[in-house]
């Protein structure tokens, strides 16, 4: 047991309940995944080829920015193929973290998709670049993007009204 | 079309040093600064009593969380269980989406940080980014340097 006084509840005002636990190493095994896509990207540099690839790893962001990393392939991937070799998890978490992320990844990638389609291929694999080093970060060290820029955004808003 | 190794390699480079650097600074322990220890902006007594916390009797554990931070779950369980094992040790978890007012008065820019307080409510340290139970215990140390570790190795 633990003592802790909460002055708010991890679940934001509105919502029921918190959404069912994931596996963490759920989303650090597809960021991984999505870091060897997306080092392909950069290797075949301002090309179309790289284009389409970025298209590719742009679209698997969506379904987990709306959802959650387990509703990508990524994550049925790591269901199908990784997690019957290990052990249980020591906790399950949030998928909420872990969907930001998959958010921020839609953003910039999907920017650089934007862009290479608008005739400005040099920023696909700057795109692709910039998502390299944040879905590697995740995967290798565990960096949480939501905790670093959730208040940044937060006092950009604040700035701004 | 030509392979762009050079691109791929100096981007690894910058991707392992970033993430060696950021690593290094997890949990880390920064004592607050003495010659600014004077000013009222660093006692959160006031803050404390707003939130309907008690401060504890030897320090309190003020720790700023996010709903999408999950490292922040992992320190909020670490300092919970200290301030369960330690007498006089309170843990108060803030939320910053609905205390966004004090994270911004309290200089936080990351979640978790947390904010290590004396008996008075006086900032000592603070630390961001997820917590070990060790740097949790070396965070206690540095508010109450004369008391009897408990022996239990993190």
């Amino acid at each position: 047991m633990t003592r802790t006084h909460r002055t708010a509840p991890h679940t934001p005002e509105g919502t029921t309940a918190e959404p069912a636990g994931i596996d963490p190493r759920g989303p650090r095994v597809g960021a991984g995944i999505t870091a060897a896509l997306l080092a392909v990207v950069v290797l075949l540099g301002p090309t179309t080829p790289a284009l389409v690839l970025l298209a590719v790893v742009a679209l698997s962001f969506l379904p987990g920015a709306v959802r959650g990393p387990q509703a990508t392939w990524q994550g049925w991937l790591f269901r199908l193929l990784v997690r019957p070799r290990l052990g249980s998890p020591e906790h399950l978490e949030d998928p909420r973290p872990p969907r930001f992320a998959q958010l921020v990844g839609l953003a910039v990638t999907g920017a650089g998709v934007v862009l290479g389609l608008a005739g400005v291929l040099a920023a696909v694999p700057w795109a692709a670049g910039i998502a390299f080093l944040a879905a590697a970060l995740n995967a290798t060290v565990g960096l949480c993007l939501g905790c670093e820029l959730y208040l940044i955004g937060r006092r950009l808003r604040r700035a701004r009204a | 079309m030509s392979v762009q190794w050079p691109s791929l390699v100096a981007l690894v480079v910058l991707t392992a040093v970033v993430g060696l650097v950021w690593r290094g600074r997890q949990g880390r322990l920064r004592r607050h600064d003495g010659a600014a220890a004077g000013d009222a902006s660093a006692v959160w007594a006031a803050d404390l009593a707003a939130l309907g916390a008690l401060p504890g009797a030897r320090a309190t554990f003020l720790q700023f969380s996010a709903p999408v931070c999950a490292p922040c779950r992992a320190t909020a369980r670490v300092l919970g269980a200290l301030s369960a094992g330690e007498p006089g040790v309170a843990h108060v978890e803030v939320d910053v989406e609905t205390h966004l007012d004090l994270a911004l008065r309290a200089g936080v820019l990351r979640t978790p940080t947390v904010l290590v307080l004396d008996a008075a409510g006086a900032e000592v340290a603070r630390a961001s980014g997820a917590m070990t139970p060790a740097q949790a215990r070396a965070a206690l140390a540095a508010v109450t340097p004369i008391d009897q570790p408990s022996g239990r190795n993190a």
